[in-house]
Formats: C-alpha cells, structure tokens, sequence
C-alpha cells in the first residue's frame, strides 16, 4: 500500500476546537488571555495622522502591566495601535512589519499604507476572528494621510476618526463632539490626548499615561508617555541600605576549587 | 435524603417547594407583572447647573428594533419642584407616574401645608423599586430624579434594582458611556457653575453624540429644567447634526474612486 504524504492544510487548524469545547463543559477552565483594555484613537488633521493611545494591560480585573506599549511601528512612515488581546495585536503587527521591510528592500520604495491593511484584513479574515486584534491603523504615503481600522474578523473602516477598544465609546464621543476637518497640529495633539483621557476616567480598563504619534510628509515624531495624567506618587521611604549599614562580624573563605595554568582555548 | 433539605436550592427533590421560583398562582405564590419589557425608552441625561437642575431625553418609544413611537414624552413633574426622567419599560413608567402623582395628591389633602420635596419623592421611589425588586416583580425602569427646594439641587439615581446614587451629572443606557465622559469633564470641578446657557449647550451636544453613535435614540428631544421658578419642560426639537465628514471618502480600503 502506498502511503499517502499529508499535505498540511492551509488556514487555521481547528482540530483541537471540538476537544476544548468537551474539556469546557467537563469543568476545565480555558485559559485566560492578556486584553489590553484599551483606548486607542486615530485622527486625520491638516498634513497628516495622529494615533493615540493608553498604556494599561489587564487580564480580567488585574492590571498585567502599567506602562505597555500599544503603537508599533509597522514602517517609518506607518504605524498602528492595536486593542484587543495583547498577544495577538503584538504579534500581528510584528509580523506584518517584518513583511513590510522585506518588501521595502524588495521593491526599493516606501511602504504603503493600503499595503498593511490588506495583510493585516486578509491574515485576520482567515483566522475568522479568533485572532482577537482591533487595530488603528494610520500612515503617511505616496497618496496621502490615511487612517483606517482593521476588526478582529477582519472588516475595515475608512474614516476620519477613529477608536477601538474597550474605551473607545469614550473617546469617540469626544472626537464627536470636537473634530474637524483640517486642524492644526497643536490642536489636534490637544484633541487626540483628551479623547484618550476620556478612555482613561471613564473606562475601567483603560488607565495610566497617553502615548502618541504624528505622522506627516517624511517625518513621525514618536512621543511615548506624552502625558501622565495619572502621575505615580514618590515613595516617602528609602529602601536603599548604605555599605557598611549590617556589620561584618567575621570571615571565613574555603577554596573549592584548585586553580592551575592551563593551555589558552583554540579559537581559530 | 431528608437530612440534605434545603428549602431554597432549586437542584435537590424539595417536596414542600418553599423557594418562590416554584410558587405558582394557584398555590397562593408570587405574581410577577414585568418580566420581559415591551416599549423601551431609551438614554437619559441629568446635570446639575447655576440655577437648578436640566434633564434631557429623547421622545422615543422603542419596540425592539422598531422605532414604534416617536413622540414619547419621557419627561414629568412631580408637583412643582421635582422632575423625572425614565429609561426603560414605558408601561411601567406610565404605572409610576399614576402612583407618584397619587402620592402627591394624597399628602395634599392631609392639609398641613407641607410639600413633599424632591429628596422625600426619591426615598419614597427608590424603597419602591427596592420592594418591588425583593418581590421579584420589579418596575423595569431606570430612573433620574431631579429637583430645586429652597436653593437645594438634588439629582438621583434609582433603577430596577433599587440601586440609587447622587451626583452632579447623571446618564443611563449608553448615555453612561457616550455622554458621561462629556458631562463629567464639564460639570465635575464645576459644580453648580454651569450657566443656564452652557448646560443647555452641553445637554444638547452630548444628545447629538448619542444621535449619532446610539442605534435606539432619535433626533428629538426634550428638556426639563427645575427652578426657583417651578418645573419647566420644553417641546419636543432637534439638535443639528453633521453628514459630511464621509463625502471624500471611497470605499473601505485602497478605492479611490
């Protein structure tokens, strides 16, 4: 009998699909994913895109991480915020980037911004919503400011403003209320960070310090904890014990091992 | 296994059937009215400003997916100083509105001069809801209680399950998640130095974000304001809306044309 060589199958292999739904009902808890319970915004001003987001990482009601970076750079002139499941929103733009700069030293040229939203819709279609990343996207290319937002089933939005997350309520109502077309940079800065501020309040999971990033023709200034607006108090204490503070009251020193010369290592 | 009676929990054989759930009205047991509510009203809004308190709501009257009717006055007074505003089944507001209206004219003839102010109207509704709750039969309705007595605002809060809260301003439905940042971000700090012209303004902004961004409210609205001067409601209007923000755009990805 001739054996038959498997193919692997392209896609996401749900085999193990149907065992973790018997294991759920026979009491075995799944596993819990790091959210980042986020606020992440994106806005189209006068020369450009300005991304915007929070910095807190929960898993269920805990805090995982105080100060987590939710802007990856996918390319110089583009990057992308990404809420949902820490893991998958990490590891998708990391993937995407590195595709990204391989085709650049393919081709030659800039990135595109259309270029990171098929990938990143496609590679999220696929996986039909299982990889749980809602991603803002916004970049400045060849054709202009652009800004979309990719759902974790992979559906896209073109829009001028935009949110995603569990804050993203918050911050879309103030971009409802504020945004216009064609606003100045200072302006826009201002708007993008009260949109998240509104995020970081007003939703449970969102908090901490605003992170941001404007994006124009040839230049995107990166401003990493742009604001505190939660700002840590200093520890009264001080826990740092000088030398000499405990006392030596004896030594004692035993050799374990017996050092002789040796011959030098080969490293030719 | 008598010795593992347990008169409340629904899993063991319980011969006697003392939890409520099983009473049926046969056995002389519970009666429950609302259990699945039918016509909706939907988010409603509260803030404290310079002279008194604004409410706002939209008029709409949802059935399901359905916006059924469309001039649903969702605004009352309760005698001359108290104002409310509901969110949630339009029958059980109407039941509300009958019973705090009872209310009033009951302590009315009693003839001592006293005027139940907003606080007494609030205790007396949030240990009804809370009754009605323990009873399993609740009054499917999310309330904001506003008033004006003798230079006192007062502004509360009491759902369905009898949880009640004061603050300066209040939202319900999706409003707490659309407009309580906007109200928050302009009352809190401010208490009580809004101007009648800048709650207005707030009022409607945080109505027109709700238009845009809630699926149930439509653009017509009223709002309530409790004075000095009584309870004031409007007729219902509409806050202006912007369509364009759209009109460059094509497609949802790389079209251009």
């Amino acid at each position: 009998m001739v054996s038959r060589v498997n193919v692997p199958k392209g896609g996401f292999n749900f085999d193990n699909y149907q065992r973790n739904l018997i294991l759920q009902q026979n009491g075995y808890s799944m596993p819990k994913a790091t959210k980042t319970g986020t606020t992440i915004t994106g806005m189209k001003f006068k020369n450009g895109v300005i991304l915007g987001a929070d910095t807190r990482a929960t898993g269920e009601a805990l805090v995982q991480d105080k100060n987590c970076p939710k802007i990856h750079r996918m390319a110089p002139n583009i990057f992308c915020c990404g809420a949902g499941t820490a893991a998958d929103a990490d590891k998708v733009t990391d993937m995407v980037a590195s595709q990204l700069e391989l085709h650049r030293l393919a081709t030659g040229r800039e990135s595109r911004v259309t270029t990171v939203l098929a990938t990143l819709s496609q590679y999220l279609f696929r996986y039909q919503g299982h990889v749980a990343a809602a991603l803002v996207l916004g970049g400045v290319d060849v054709d202009g400011p652009q800004l979309f937002s990719v759902a974790p089933h992979g559906s896209t939005d073109k829009l001028p403003y935009l949110s995603q997350g569990s804050g993203s309520l918050s911050a879309i109502a103030v971009f409802e209320e504020r945004w216009r077309e064609n606003m100045e940079r200072d302006e826009a800065i201002e708007l993008v960070k009260d949109s998240i501020k509104a995020g970081i309040f007003n939703d449970m999971g969102s908090g901490f310090n605003i992170d941001l990033v404007v994006i124009e023709k040839g230049r995107a200034d990166f401003y990493r904890n742009i604001e505190t607006p939660c700002p840590t108090i200093e520890k009264i204490g001080n826990y740092k014990f000088q030398p000499g503070t405990t006392a030596v009251l004896s030594e004692s020193f035993r050799n374990f091992v017996t050092i002789t010369e040796g011959d030098a290592m080969d490293i030719s | 296994m008598e010795w593992n009676f347990d008169p409340f929990s629904n899993n063991s054989f319980n011969h006697y059937g003392n939890n409520p759930i099983n009473a049926s009205h046969s056995a002389g047991g519970i009666i429950q009215r609302t259990q699945s509510p039918k016509v909706w009203g939907g988010t409603t809004l509260g803030v404290v400003y310079q002279d008194g308190v604004m409410l706002a709501a939209d008029t709409l009257g949802s059935w399901g997916q359905l916006a059924r009717y469309r001039k649903e006055e969702r605004l009352y007074p309760v005698g001359n100083f108290t104002a409310i505003a509901y969110a949630g089944d339009m029958s059980d507001f109407q039941y509300t509105k009958h019973m705090l209206d009872s209310l009033m004219i009951k302590e009315y003839y009693i003839n001592d001069d006293h005027v139940l102010s907003t606080p007494h109207v609030y205790e007396y509704l949030s240990r009804v809801m809370y009754h009605r709750r323990t009873k399993m039969d609740p009054l499917w309705n999310t309330f904001i209680v506003g008033g004006y007595n003798n230079g006192e605002r007062f502004l509360g809060y009491v759902d369905l399950l009898g949880t009640t809260y004061q603050s300066s301003a209040i939202s319900t439905g999706l409003g707490a998640y659309y407009a309580q940042p906007i109200l928050r971000k302009a009352v809190e700090g401010r208490e009580g130095l809004l101007t009648e012209a800048e709650a207005i303004e707030l009022l409607n902004s945080c109505m027109r974000v709700l238009f845009y961004r809630d699926c149930k409210v439509i653009n017509s609205i009223q709002r309530a304001k409790v004075t000095a001067a009584g309870v004031e409601i409007t007729e219902p209007y509409s806050v202006s809306s912007e369509w364009g923000f759209g009109e460059g755009v094509r497609g949802f990805g790389s079209q251009k044309q």
